[in-house]
């Protein structure tokens, strides 16, 4: 831990602690959250870039599954719609899977396109055939209300590695087809499975209600109206000298921060260790010169599958992390500049190559994110102050303040870009 | 049986929309390849360029159209379109001047200069939204139709209508004009050819005196043009929405992709590939097939194949066919 590191640590703490004197607790605790969050998202994005080169803009989708994770596993079945449709709708999942394996084994075995062609058509329709009336019946289960076949019940905290589970799958299939591409041509791919997974979620509405989201999903730490009625609570937080609401609403904030510093710290010790150890050695010297450690008798390809199914997986982790602190799961707010390139930004920013790096990156970036708007707001009251009150320029400046977030990022990634180009904590 | 029919239902629902929608992206690519083959590298600013000259475009148009000035049955954005490559020009020069120039003489990797590009989207894109706002603009005028379905079936006593919109016609001819001219310019003038030695050979263009920071230059100005007219005609078939422009950027890269990088004639060629799939794919095809087959077999599904949701994977499902069994595209691109 060099003197830098820690500075720039210690200015990540003050900025935090600032927003909670200057402006208010829970928005700092908000910040924190989030950073937390941002942080798993931007160690997994700098394994693989800042480690292994991989150029993946596809965060958003892998993020996305984390979230669908949550619902998977935490909320309660309907037994309904399963009895309506679920056990053909598997069988539907089954037999999709079971075709597309069985063309690439024909590929393998006769290579011979009309005939994996003519079997992927006929087994479309089969599967098209056991999937849309279960679809229509779970989906015909009480709309208004469930509609969808719901999740096996489990504890919140379980979403959270079956969210790093299933997004590794969903990379190790990706990665299978797309790795061996050009780096552009990986980045254009990733970004079309992102988008994919997200028609996905909102389209399949027997999955997660699609378009209707799953509100009110389970959480890991006490409702704040339970504390409120606690007795116990309420003298706690009047010693400290605080109403019953601001102290629940806090507490609840603090036990999310606990939990998601623990799993970030667990993460980021990993992390660090891989980097350190000979495999860490390895993939960056494979990043540095692909053909020298092909010479060397290195498996790229299964390295780099490998390196990117761990930092999906992070990504998936970070994903469900996020839906659960949400507590709801709204496919329609997944937006690639928010899920996939601002994190690209924290790394960039950060120092990739560097775990450290990445984890400031994502608190100092998730900070400007949030901050950028009031100040913004502040600056264009300024700008706006000699223009008449019912100007109308000024209440298009005004309403406008919020994209100015956008702007600032763009400034701030090219000025790095420029000046500091291995970022705020360069790799060593 | 009634093939006729049958054909202008494919047309009205299927070939038109698709030849419009592809001519779009026929363009888009076009700027993207072009980026690509003089400058080395993927630009993934560029749906927020074409958003970028597609918002001066409009401005002007409402200026325009305040003003009372129209052409007739023609959107009155035609006229702006001018004005709105302008605009983008200016934006492009200044980001090379201020921002690729630096990469260009340190001889950055392409992979760098596809991060700075990143930037650049996140800037283009809060400019946008600044100016004119996240939300839906509209902006077109003029006649709708170039003929209306139900002047189509009294003409013709059809049971299928035909409509044309006037946007689609315009689409396809401006389209065909400025691919001409693109191509008459790369092939006949000494700028265009000394562009093309540039992208085929870095140092023997610079041994044989050609400028290359003018290259780039006329590059930059091209890929506004295109841009802006690609945004533009978009803009005026469908609506405008920024968020709608960046997504276009899967799109258009992917037919620049499936074209070969760096192609022109590719680039075209991927646009209508990948704008036939979309269209072709999300179709519901009953009403076609229910005029090719007797009443008895007439389907009881839409046979749509997928939802309109999954359009984008179409895109990519054809990118990912095209570069694992062809990876330099069908019109063998470059590669850097």
């Amino acid at each position: 831990m060099t003197l830098r590191t820690f500075g720039l640590f210690a200015l990540v703490a003050v900025l935090i602690l600032g927003t909670g004197f200057v402006q208010s607790w829970n928005s700092a605790l908000l910040i924190l959250n989030m950073g937390l969050v941002s942080a798993v998202m931007a160690l997994g994005v700098n394994l693989q870039w800042g480690i292994a080169g991989l150029f993946n803009v596809g965060v958003m989708g892998f993020v996305a599954l984390g979230g669908l994770a949550v619902v998977l596993t935490s909320v309660d079945p309907v037994p309904e719609a399963w009895a309506a449709g679920g056990p053909r709708l598997l069988l539907a999942l089954v037999v999709g899977g079971l075709v597309i394996a069985g063309a690439t084994r024909i590929w393998k075995r006769v290579h011979r396109g009309w005939a994996v062609a003519t079997f992927l058509i006929a087994g479309f329709f089969v599967y098209r055939w056991l999937l849309d009336p279960a679809v229509e019946a779970v989906e015909d289960v009480n709309p208004a209300a469930t509609g969808y076949l719901g999740g096996l019940g489990l504890p919140v905290l379980l979403s959270w590695p079956v969210g790093g589970l299933l997004a590794a799958g969903a990379a190790w299939l990706i990665g299978k087809i797309a790795l061996g591409l050009r780096s552009d041509y990986l980045a254009i791919a990733t970004l079309g499975i992102a988008e994919i997974i997200i028609a996905i979620l909102k389209a399949e509405d027997w999955m997660a209600r699609g378009v209707k989201n799953v509100t009110g999903l389970p959480r890991p730490v006490p409702y704040e109206i339970d504390l409120q009625n606690d007795p116990g609570f309420v003298e706690a937080a009047a010693s400290f000298g605080m109403d019953p609401t601001t102290a629940s609403t806090i507490y609840v904030k603090l036990g999310y921060a606990a939990l998601f510093s623990i799993l970030l710290v667990i993460l980021l010790v990993l992390a660090q260790l891989a980097l350190k150890s000979p495999w860490g050695r390895m993939m960056r010297a494979i990043r540095d010169n692909e053909t020298a450690a092909r010479a060397m008798g290195k498996d790229v390809t299964a390295r780099h599958l490998q390196v990117f199914v761990l930092g999906s997986a992070l990504c998936g982790i970070a994903g469900a992390m996020m839906t659960t602190l949400d507590g709801q799961l709204v496919p329609g707010t997944y937006q690639p500049l928010r899920y996939t390139f601002l994190i690209w930004v924290m790394v960039i920013v950060g120092g990739s190559g560097n775990n450290l790096g990445a984890v400031l990156g994502g608190f100092i970036i998730w900070f400007l994110w949030v901050q950028v708007e009031p100040m913004a707001q502040g600056a264009m009251g300024l700008i706006t102050a000699g223009m008449a009150e019912d100007s109308a320029i000024r209440a298009h400046l005004m309403d406008s303040v919020q994209q100015v977030r956008l702007l600032t990022m763009g400034v701030v990634l090219l000025v790095v870009l420029r000046f500091s180009p291995r970022g705020l904590l360069p790799e060593r | 049986m009634d093939f006729l029919n049958a054909f202008v239902a494919l047309s009205n629902f299927v070939l038109i929309p698709a030849i419009a929608y592809g001519s779009q992206l026929a363009l888009g690519a076009l700027g993207v390849t072009l980026i690509y083959g003089i400058l080395r590298f993927s630009n993934f600013a560029h749906g927020d360029t074409m958003a970028f000259g597609t918002m001066v475009a409009i401005l002007f148009t409402w200026w325009f159209q305040s003003m009372g000035i129209s052409l007739g049955p023609l959107p009155t954005a035609l006229l702006a379109i001018p004005f709105g490559i302008a605009g983008a020009a200016a934006l492009l020069l200044l980001t090379d001047r201020v921002v690729y120039r630096f990469y260009r003489a340190q001889k950055a990797k392409p992979v760098i200069l596809v991060i700075v590009s990143m930037g650049v989207m996140f800037i283009y894109n809060g400019l946008t939204r600044v100016v004119l706002g996240p939300d839906d603009q509209r902006f077109a005028d003029g006649e709708r139709f170039l003929i209306g379905a139900l002047d189509f079936r009294r003409m013709t006593g059809l049971e299928e209508g035909l409509a044309i919109k006037s946007t689609q016609a315009i689409t396809l001819v401006t389209a065909i004009i400025v691919v001409a001219l693109l191509f008459w310019f790369l092939t006949y003038t000494r700028t265009g050819k000394s562009m093309r030695a540039y992208s085929d050979n870095e140092d023997l263009a610079l041994l044989s005196g050609i400028n290359p920071e003018r290259v780039v230059m006329v590059t930059w100005l091209i890929v506004a043009a295109l841009a802006t007219i690609a945004g533009v005609l978009y803009g005026l078939d469908k609506s405008y929405k920024p968020f709608t422009y960046f997504q276009l950027l899967l799109p258009v890269f992917a037919s620049a992709i499936v074209g070969g990088l760096g192609s022109p004639l590719g680039a075209i060629a991927g646009g209508f590939i990948i704008a036939f799939s979309e269209v072709g794919i999300v179709y519901a095809w009953k009403r076609v097939v229910a005029h090719m087959v007797p009443e008895a077999w007439e389907p009881e599904g839409l046979l749509q194949l997928l939802s309109t949701d999954y359009k984008f994977a179409v895109s990519f499902v054809i990118l990912v066919i095209v570069l694992l069994f062809r990876p330099t595209g069908l019109f063998r691109g470059k590669a850097v």
